[in-house]
């Protein structure tokens, strides 16, 4: 009896330790408020004890306990839809909105660390029940806790394209960066506080495979809300004038990207264009298929 | 239809052109480019929309 407790206590503490590694990992895009930190915890521990326990209950021929697991991801389902309610209902207090694709994919990759936080527990419960030796069951949890969270990794922007500082420039009244139109500014004054304060960068696609990913709505404004929340972003609710936009050049699939901030430092602003995960939902392979691979020649 | 602007509408002109017809939306008369410009700067911050230039002197209030 006590084994099993051994058992099912190291797994559930490796299982917590795999959840809290994400949250570390996760914490720039995490709404970082001590309250939806323990949440995630205590959904973790809960996760992880079900992991935990599932073996010593087949060993102790509980068959029916292993249903549970199916349960538990049933459950889990709900933190997806958790995440994504909350995103959405902040989504209106936000200056540059997230956009749905993003809070999807915040969302998914919340649900999706609680099924690892459930996988290392389980796994350390297998080997120390098999192994009877902590400390290898330890480092085998961190092992697997490593892999696990390199197969959960995203791509960044700076694998897919080439960011590189651009020009603003004004055609009239018509707002472009480099050889891409991104909007009418009408206002005068508008115009001038874009020209002095404005930076703007070129994302260029490295093949045709980022070049459509590239061209998704969703990955376009997750760069802009990335960078506005990075850098700031210089306008209040009613300057519209000054939302940070990034738009695509129809030709070669470059995106300009123009913002205002708070910061005025290009070297930073090329920084965080480079590290915005690659949208899961954007994410785009034509070149993998025939169709595309014919298309591209 | 969160990430695509289809949801634009045009709430208000403000032209020097005297001839411009009203129809449907609020025109405003300015008599010369100063006078347009503060007024097209105050209604984008009252209707929280944003000024575009026809660049045949009418300026367009849209909200995106």
């Amino acid at each position: 009896m006590s084994k099993y407790l051994v058992v099912v206590a190291v797994g559930v503490a490796m299982g917590v330790m795999a959840r809290l590694f994400m949250l570390r990992v996760d914490y720039r895009q995490y709404p970082s408020y001590p309250q939806g930190y323990l949440i995630h915890l205590s959904l973790g521990l809960i996760a992880s004890f079900l992991g935990a326990v599932a073996m010593p209950a087949l060993i102790a021929r509980e068959y029916t306990a292993v249903t549970f697991l199916a349960l538990a991801a049933q459950q889990f389902r709900d933190i997806r839809e958790m995440e994504r309610k909350s995103l959405e209902n902040i989504e209106d207090t936000e200056l540059v909105p997230r956009g749905s694709a993003y809070i999807e994919d915040i969302a998914k990759a919340f649900e999706s660390r609680n099924y690892l936080a459930i996988l290392t527990s389980l796994f350390t419960s297998l080997v120390l029940q098999f192994s009877n030796n902590i400390p290898v069951t330890i480092l085998s949890g961190m092992a697997i806790i490593l892999v696990l969270s390199l197969m959960a990794r995203r791509k960044k922007i700076n694998d897919i394209a080439v960011v590189r500082p651009a020009r603003i420039r004004f055609e009239n009244s018509l707002l472009c960066v480099d050889n891409i139109a991104i909007m009418n500014v009408g206002h005068p004054d508008s115009r001038k506080i874009i020209k002095e304060q404005g930076l703007a960068v070129m994302i260029e696609p490295k093949d045709d495979n980022a070049r459509a990913t590239l061209s998704n709505a969703g990955q376009r404004q997750a760069i802009v809300h990335d960078v506005a929340s990075l850098l700031g972003v210089k306008r209040d609710v009613t300057d519209v004038d000054f939302m940070p936009l990034a738009r695509l050049d129809l030709d070669t699939g470059r995106v300009g990207l123009v913002i205002v901030p708070m910061e005025r430092d290009m070297e930073s602003l090329m920084e965080a264009v480079k590290r915005v995960p690659v949208l899961e939902s954007s994410r785009r392979k034509p070149l993998e298929s025939f169709a595309g691979k014919q298309a591209a020649d | 239809m969160d990430n695509i602007g289809i949801k634009e509408a045009i709430l208000a002109i403000v032209t020097l052109d005297k001839q411009q017809p009203a129809s449907g939306v609020p025109v405003f008369y300015a008599r010369d480019e100063k006078e347009r410009d503060k007024i097209a700067m105050y209604l984008s911050k009252i209707l929280s929309a944003m000024t575009h230039d026809l660049e045949n002197g009418t300026y367009i209030i849209v909200r995106h």
